[in-house]
């Protein structure tokens, strides 16, 4: 017998949480106030709802910070005990190289903030995908551009451990630079790899017309997420290949 | 007659506010590299990092829309930058003052 509580205790608060209930209570709830297919029953409304996610993609950024973070500060601190190797072995890097790929990604944030701004627009899917799949083709780019600096660097005998060769006055320094460098670079270079996938995943669901003005929240998280290695490289970029670049032309 | 509760989430940027902040990270680009081939000492770090800071600046404003967001997004976005402040300052100063009770001050 579910219901002989409400015999004794009878009012509202005893009432079986039933849908049908809640039907009988508030009639035409649901029919004034229609809400959006994709608006999660938890949550109040879409804004709501999307600002929940929002936060939750910011809160994981902040811990990509600190992991990104430790290498940084692996770097000062290798960097302040050695600062002429450090901008001796930085000025082996191809700043012509690590030009391109700052502004490649630069250009891939631009259309990343576009493909966000034709989801929140509503356009049309052919607009978000192709704004997405320009963003994933400059990402690609950038990998690839990545790929011929580090065969560069194994040719070259720049690649930290036996094989190693330095003519400079500071070896010892020049193979912490590079274990940093193909530490920092690689992890960046993989969070790239893991956000071609994401854009891909992205890419399909606006194709199906799964985002409009309301709802375009995957676009927005997977958006800051793109940013956020932008932001990365940045940095990297005069860290690395800037600091040696005034010595001897 | 149902009516969907019309609620923009975010704020719709217009596309010229953001081709101006991708000028502006393409000038900066360009200046970092110019800066870089002068020999300024100390100076070429400040320089560097003043740029890349707001660079990182623009992006996380504009593009990441933070500059619409709410009072907890702003938390948590500081946060994330005081939490490596702490980091770098407290490994530095650790660093940095190694030898300094044995007199070896560098």
């Amino acid at each position: 017998m579910p219901n002989g509580h409400s015999e004794h205790f009878p009012g509202p608060i005893h009432q079986p949480p039933l849908a049908s209930n809640v039907d009988a209570i508030q009639p035409g709830v649901h029919a004034e106030h229609a809400h959006h297919p994709k608006l999660q029953h938890h949550f109040d409304d879409m804004e709501q709802q999307a600002e929940a996610s929002t936060l939750g993609m910011w809160v994981f950024l902040v811990t990509e910070v600190m992991f990104f973070g430790g290498l940084f500060m692996a770097y000062i601190v290798y960097r302040s005990a050695s600062p002429e190797g450090f901008q001796e072995a930085s000025h082996h890097l191809n700043v012509i190289w690590g030009a391109v790929n700052t502004v490649v990604l630069i250009v891939s944030s631009l259309t990343m903030a576009l493909a966000v701004r034709a989801a929140q627009t509503g356009a049309s899917p052919k607009t978000q995908v192709g704004w997405l799949i320009v963003t994933m083709v400059l990402g690609a780019a950038f990998l690839g551009v990545k790929a011929i600096e580090y065969t560069d660097k194994f040719t070259h005998h720049l690649v930290p451990g036996p094989d190693f060769e330095w003519a400079g006055k500071y070896p010892a320094a020049a193979q912490q630079f590079y274990s940093l460098y193909f530490c920092m670079t690689g992890l960046h270079a993989l969070h790239m790899v893991i956000g071609l996938g994401i854009m891909t995943v992205i890419a399909i669901m606006a194709w199906k017309k799964h985002f409009d003005a309301e709802y375009y929240t995957p676009v927005e998280v997977a958006g800051l997420y793109w940013h956020f290695v932008d932001i990365v490289w940045i940095f990297l970029f005069p860290l690395l290949y800037l600091i040696g670049y005034h010595l001897h032309e | 007659m149902a009516q969907i509760h019309v609620a923009t989430p975010h704020h719709v940027a217009p596309k010229g506010l953001y081709y101006a902040v991708f000028a502006a990270l393409i000038v900066g680009t360009l200046l970092t590299v110019v800066a870089a081939s002068f020999d300024m000492g100390a100076f070429n770090n400040v320089v560097m990092l003043t740029i890349a800071i707001t660079k990182a600046t623009l992006v996380v404003l504009y593009f990441m829309h933070v500059r619409w967001g709410s009072r907890l997004t702003w938390v948590i976005v500081c946060s994330s930058f005081f939490w490596l402040l702490i980091m770098f300052t407290f490994t530095m100063t650790d660093y940095m003052s190694r030898g300094w009770l044995q007199g070896t001050l560098r």
